[in-house]
């Protein structure tokens, strides 16, 4: 098994988080992972980007040339890492910020419109865990009570309130990508 | 967040892992100035070091901290401090004063990119500052160079305990992208601290004669003196402290030569684009002073040629040509400002050197 994916988003967008999350899934699973963060000098507005590779082997470089899987929630970040896509990539989209994509894209497209389900479901900023449930209902590759573990550590303490909506998050993005 | 149970796999930052280390090898006192790519630094040490009865403190600037590092080591405590490209620059002369007064301490330096403020992105352009000295006089701190998060844990362990050994500065010299990027770190098991007699430290001289720590010598000679026996030290250090890892040198046609980022980069092109008709080998220095010389003059006995890929304009390729001595054709990629050497560019750098028939065995 290996996984090269790209995340990317405006800063603010949480791919941070749905970095870490699946990162440290992948490694209580007993995978090797490597999750590099590139973000610019300004915090939020800026495109933040990150590279994740999982591997049951050794992992070498920590930087991507082809990934493959794109996880993409603003047009910016697609136009900047499209040519980062291979034949047989998956390419997930946030549908709610990117309204059109090259006609000559030869990979599986699953657009998601996460902004406005993590909307509709009373957080918006819950929109990176839409994706993280799309993502991993299509790649399959870890459990979602794994991921819910996960999650309740990340959000804890002060944090604790947010699980639920995120939660909810995750099962939603799944269920749409069922659906569609 | 509590990272001290044995043989757990924690998912951290290589800034996390590193002071978490620092931690764990004893050290209680740890002294910074926000500088970005190492940030992580400062806040786990923050949080951590109260936790331990240790000290943190976020001082007023580079000068500070690395001079409160020199009081807590004269007082014989293991101290820190850490920073990126610009802010070591300011430590330099505290740096001098540190070998000078042979005083033991780790100073990290998660590099990026410059010269002056330059970027944050991950860069290898403070070689030379790093291990030719970098402030005044005749001096060198132990340079050692992780490659991964779990290596900036382990090696900031073994930079404790040399520095104790030798009474001398060790830096850890690593870049952005090993700052930055996460990956899985389980802390040394078995830990003991290799224990040194601090007998010269300032601890207060009751019922004992006093302990002078001290760079300065006023009468003539005895600097002299001083610097002999600093370089007997050093030339110790030579002898016995030289680490690197090697991968498939005995029959190589090219040897590649990188530390830190690099080498995994190098490390990456020999398992999934090695060409078939090219034999290429690999040799990652992990001590950057001292520097691997024996093993590179050894391998440019039989070599066709080698290549060193760094993050810089090129500066750890001349401590490699001092090494080779003309026995074999050195040859340099680099890469500058943020960016990294990719193995498809180095291929093609290959492939420039020795005729390569077969350019790809193996896509990404």
């Amino acid at each position: 098994m290996l996984e090269k994916v790209i995340l990317a988003g405006l800063g603010g967008q949480g791919m941070m988080l749905l970095g870490r999350l699946i990162a440290q899934a992948l490694m209580l699973e007993g995978k090797n992972v490597t999750f590099f963060p590139s973000y610019g000098t300004e915090v939020r507005g800026g495109t933040a980007y990150y590279h994740l590779t999982a591997s049951e082997e050794e992992i070498f470089s920590p930087v991507i040339e082809e990934a493959d899987a794109l996880i993409m929630m603003n047009l910016p970040s697609y136009i900047k890492f499209k040519n980062f896509l291979k034949p047989d990539s998956k390419l997930f989209l946030n549908s709610s910020m990117i309204d059109k994509i090259d006609n000559e894209m030869n990979v599986d497209v699953f657009r998601i419109p996460a902004t406005k389900i993590a909307n509709d479901i009373g957080n918006v900023v819950a929109s990176n865990m839409v994706m993280l449930g799309a993502y991993n209902e299509v790649k399959n590759l870890v459990s979602i009570p794994l991921f819910l573990s996960c999650l309740k550590n990340v959000l804890s303490g002060r944090k604790e309130p947010f699980y639920e909506v995120n939660k909810l998050a995750i099962e939603r993005g799944a269920e749409f990508v069922r659906k569609n | 967040m509590t990272l001290t149970e044995k043989n757990k796999k924690y998912l951290l930052t290589g800034n996390e892992a590193c002071a978490e280390a620092a931690i764990q090898a004893g050290c209680r006192f740890y002294y910074g100035y926000p500088i970005t790519p190492q940030n992580e630094i400062l806040t786990h040490m923050t949080t951590r070091m109260p936790q331990v009865g240790g000290t943190s403190i976020q001082v007023e600037s580079e000068l500070a901290a690395i001079n409160m590092v020199y009081g807590s080591a004269a007082a014989g405590a293991r101290a820190m401090t850490s920073s990126s490209s610009p802010g070591i620059s300011l430590k330099q002369e505290g740096i001098s004063y540190l070998a000078g007064s042979e005083l033991p301490c780790v100073i990290v330096n998660i590099q990026r990119g410059g010269p002056g403020l330059g970027d944050i992105s991950p860069s290898q352009a403070d070689y030379f500052q790093a291990v030719k000295g970098g402030g005044h006089g005749d001096y060198h701190t132990i340079v050692l160079a992780p490659s991964s998060v779990q290596e900036m844990a382990d090696l900031v362990f073994d930079a404790f305990d040399l520095a104790d050994c030798y009474r001398n500065p060790v830096m850890i010299l690593a870049d952005a992208q090993l700052g930055q990027m996460m990956e899985p770190v389980v802390f040394n098991k078995e830990y003991k601290p290799v224990l040194s007699k601090k007998d010269w430290a300032v601890t207060g001289a009751d019922g004992r004669e006093r302990n002078i720590v001290k760079s300065f010598y006023s009468v003539k000679g005895e600097l002299e003196e001083f610097n002999a026996k600093l370089q007997k030290k050093y030339r110790q250090i030579k002898a016995e402290e030289v680490r690197y890892e090697e991968t498939n040198i005995e029959d190589a046609d090219i040897v590649l030569i990188a530390y830190g980022t690099c080498a995994r980069i190098c490390k990456e092109f020999l398992n999934k684009h090695q060409p078939s008709d090219v034999k290429v080998g690999l040799i990652m220095p992990i001590t950057l002073w001292p520097f691997p010389s024996d093993i590179i003059q050894k391998v440019s006995e039989r070599a066709q040629a080698i290549l060193t890929v760094e993050m810089s304009a090129g500066q750890m390729v001349e401590d490699v040509r001092l090494s080779v001595s003309g026995r074999c054709p050195v040859h340099f990629y680099g890469r500058t400002g943020g960016g990294i050497p990719t193995p498809k560019e180095i291929l093609k750098k290959i492939s420039e050197i020795v005729s390569v028939k077969e350019k790809v065995t193996c896509t990404t």
